[in-house]
């Protein structure tokens, strides 16, 4: 087992290096800089200026001594200074951080309590009405884009309620924060919920016609006990991984969710970012989002080799 | 006596619904009001920028020595009030203007504003200032005239001009134009603003918000009357409306709204106050004209024919637009041409008939239906300009030029325009103050940053000059008008359309005064007032 979670480890680093390399030299390749950004916004190009403000910015440097200061700054704790703001990118970054991260929280949990137990009984009561029902809501659920769905739902509170449930400031306590993310996260849970329950209902299904549960059913084992006891948990193996790959997914993809609901989280940070071409930003939070999958990758590697013994033996 | 007391009663309730129409029209002072913010502004430092995103939150924070009367909707001469100056006024010979200072102003840190703090502000403005550089300094040319700036004790500054230039009172009023203390440094001024304004910087947060807080020791006695300012930074403009409509916001961005929208939002919240007014941003075609074969003038005479700017106006704007010149039509505009003259203009006169020439000289040159000219029409990619560039395109073919969309990476735009990477495009320009010595030179000067087309007339230039030297405001117009004209029938730019665009504020927002010749001048606020 240790030397299973030592490879892994080990391969977790690759990962990381070679995303560093890749989100570094790819953000260069990407026409314009800051400088062009700025200097476009007031609809000019001042050559000496432009060339000062790069030079100011350390941008006119070969690339391999940018990537070196990065790293190094990295080691230290330093993550640069944001070209817009001119705030450190540390303070702009960590805020943004916990905001996306209840909203990812609290949308896997609804994918979870929702999608598991809804793929289950879809997958028990195949080609029933209620399977029937639960797959239209499924197929739904996947095929709506989210800034419709998003917008969908915000008309509705406007039209019904006379309020809506978008982020202008700060909430506080408990009730307060969880309403104002409950809503864009039961948005973006419906389609995470609507995939985990398809996956759970085939993977179900795929267990229930096993030689081992029609074994266990021969033996006289109860429904239930088949059911939930043999099946799913074998059923689950390729669900925790979607699970994992949606909750890495949601820290950083939820750039519609979070437009549509003005939440100030992550990936609309990181799409700004991008437009300014704030490296010092953008390099750090995708780093921070690869962080975050590889990680999770890791944990599913290490869950994987808690639920089903034979990986950590082959692996 | 029944008579009597009834007369008594009517009178009284006349007294009291008098008294209570007045009480509603009283200032009342405390509230916050929150506007909606449609994008992070690059900065706060207006002297480095060239947007209104930076204006309308950061304008509050300053003042200039003079002002557009913010409740004024047209901006023009006569309606420059002062601020921090008390008084101007030029020498004979139209070279030395000189301001008179107020005293008592202290900038938002305590420290006393005086004449060296204009001194430093112009400086900075004229690139002159050995110790400090503003990061960017996009109307540098505005003040391209002033030879050297004087200061005569704390209170007086006189600015000299190497020519008279009488329209250099529009750029002092300019909401682009504050004054800047001297002892902080411009750096600073882009994240923390330090001014003389009604209100002070309290925070900003990048997607977030900017929120601006009441100056408690503002130079004008009793404002401003809010407590503060918000800005809620909102990217969807889906969302936005909503948020207006619902009420978490007071006021839509300025100028942000279409007429859709402004019916959409009507139909949603029939109280809301909305105006649609030109912002003085004309969308305009841009010919290289060093590039084969558009250095054919009569090839870009005919594509000038070829438009028909009544159809841009109705399928873009749903008809909230104007065709003109360069300078904005009236009756917003001060300085547009009149539609008579405008008329006489090819491509501005019977479509059909014009189409018809263009097609004349397009065989001349060669093309024809069957052997079209292929081009590419490169735009920035965001829909204000994309979609006008189809409209373009498609108005284009009925002269045998068969164009194609080139949609440029909107960080990239300028920058390739300034290369003169492109061969027919499709620009969008904005006038920070509604004066043809802004819009001439900047725009059409030999050698400007800004003439993307490169065009140059240097007859033209020398009448560029005499307009600007003319104090006389009508003889000024009728040469205004002249040199206008000319550059419509030289094809240097040719106008498409002046976009009017709105705003919408809940009925309790008092005092709000839409600016309709400027979307860059009318953010002071230090008079706004909630009625809640």
């Amino acid at each position: 087992m240790a030397g299973y979670l030592i490879r892994r480890f080990g391969l977790m680093l690759v990962t990381l290096f070679g995303i560093s390399v890749l989100v570094f030299v790819m953000l260069r390749l990407v026409p314009g800089n800051i400088a062009d950004i700025l200097f476009d916004a007031a609809g000019l190009i001042d050559t000496a200026d432009k060339a000062k403000l790069e030079h100011d910015l350390g941008i006119d440097q070969p690339i391999v001594i940018q990537y070196a200061h990065w790293v190094n700054g990295l080691a230290h704790g330093d993550l640069g200074y944001s070209y817009v703001s001119e705030k450190p990118a540390l303070q702009e970054i960590a805020p943004r951080i916990p905001i996306t991260a209840k909203l990812a929280g609290l949308a896997l949990a609804f994918s979870v309590v929702f999608g598991v137990p809804l793929g289950v009984i879809s997958a028990v009561k195949q080609n029933s009405a209620i399977d029937y029902v639960l797959r239209v809501i499924s197929l739904s659920g996947l095929s709506m884009p989210a800034f419709w769905l998003g917008l969908l739902i915000l008309m509705a509170f406007v039209a019904w309620f006379g309020e809506i449930p978008i982020y202008t400031d700060p909430p506080v306590g408990f009730w307060n924060t969880l309403w104002l993310y409950s809503v864009p996260a039961a948005a973006v849970g419906f389609r995470s919920s609507a995939l985990v329950m398809r996956l759970t209902r085939s993977s179900m299904l795929e267990v229930l016609r096993q030689d081992y549960i029609r074994t266990a059913r021969a033996k006289g084992a109860s429904l239930r006990s088949v059911n939930y006891h043999h099946a799913l948990r074998n059923a689950l193996l390729p669900v925790v991984t979607v699970i994992g790959i949606e909750a890495a997914f949601l820290m950083g993809g939820l750039i519609v969710t979070e437009t549509v609901f003005n939440i100030p989280g992550v990936a609309r940070f990181l799409v700004e970012a991008i437009r300014w071409r704030d490296y010092p930003i953008v390099q750090n939070l995708v780093m921070f989002i690869a962080v975050v999958a590889v990680g999770m990758n890791f944990l599913i590697d290490v869950l994987y080799a808690v639920l089903d013994p034979r990986i950590r033996y082959s692996g | 006596m029944k008579a009597g007391l009834s007369a008594l009663a009517a009178a009284a309730m006349a007294v009291a619904s008098i008294a209570a129409a007045h009480a509603a029209d009283q200032p009342k002072h405390g509230g916050i009001v929150r506007f909606y913010h449609r994008e992070t502004p690059p900065s706060l430092s207006i002297l480095e920028e060239a947007t209104f995103s930076v204006n309308a939150p950061a304008m509050a924070f300053f003042n200039n020595l003079i002002v557009y009367d913010q409740h004024k909707p047209q901006n023009s001469m006569d309606t420059i009030v002062p601020e921090l100056a008390t008084s101007w006024s030029w020498d004979k010979a139209n070279t030395a203007l000189t301001f008179k200072l107020r005293q008592g102003v202290t900038w938002h840190d305590g420290k006393p504003f005086t004449a060296k703090d204009v001194k430093c502000t112009m400086d900075l403005l004229l690139d002159k200032n050995p110790n400090d550089k503003l990061r960017k300094n996009p109307r540098k040319g505005w003040f391209e005239e002033i030879s050297d700036v004087t200061t005569n004790g704390d209170f007086e500054v006189t600015m000299h001009l190497k020519r008279p230039q009488p329209s250099l009172l529009a750029m002092f009023a300019s909401g682009y134009t504050p004054m800047y203390p001297c002892h902080v440094p411009s750096a600073q001024q882009r994240t923390h603003p330090i001014g003389t304004g009604p209100f002070m910087f309290q925070s900003e947060q990048q997607n977030e918000s900017i929120k601006l807080v009441k100056n408690p020791h503002y130079w004008k006695k009793g404002l401003p009357y809010l407590d503060g300012i918000e800005y809620t930074i909102i990217k969807s403009r889906a969302t936005a409306v909503l948020a207006f409509v619902a009420g978490k916001v007071d006021v839509t961005f300025p100028t942000e709204m279409t007429k859709a929208l402004e019916d959409d939002i009507k139909k949603q919240d029939p109280k809301a106050i909305c105006e649609l007014a030109p912002i003085n941003v004309n969308t305009n075609l841009i010919i290289n004209r060093d590039k084969p074969p558009f250095n054919n003038a009569e090839l870009r005479s005919a594509m000038n024919m070829a438009l028909d700017r009544k159809a841009f106006i109705d399928l873009i704007l749903q008809g909230q637009g104007d065709a003109g010149g360069s300078l904005l039509p009236a009756p917003e505009g001060v300085w547009g041409m009149p539609p008579d003259m405008l008329k006489t203009i090819p491509g501005y006169g019977d479509v059909a008939k014009d189409r018809e020439q263009a097609r004349a000289i397009m065989t001349k040159l060669g093309y024809s239906k069957d052997k079209p000219l292929k081009i590419k029409v490169s735009t920035r990619n965001l829909a204000t300009y994309r979609d006008p560039a189809v409209v373009l395109i498609d108005q284009l073919k009925t002269i045998w030029i068969d164009a194609e969309l080139d949609p440029v990476e909107s960080s990239a735009w300028f920058a390739k325009v300034a290369r003169g990477d492109y061969a027919v495009g499709l620009n969008l320009t904005g006038n920070g103050i509604d004066d043809p010595d802004q819009a001439f030179y900047e725009n059409y000067g030999c050698g400007s940053q800004r003439n993307y087309t490169h065009y140059c007339n240097r007859d033209l230039q020398k009448l560029f000059d005499q307009q600007s030297q003319e104090t006389d405001l009508a003889k000024r117009k009728k040469l205004v008008w002249e040199i206008d004209k000319k550059i419509q029938e030289d094809v240097a730019r040719p106008i498409l359309f002046h976009a009017r665009t709105g705003t919408c504020w809940k009925p309790y927002v008092k005092n709000l005064t839409i600016m309709t010749n400027s979307a860059y001048n009318g953010y002071r606020y230090e008079d706004l007032w909630l009625d809640k």
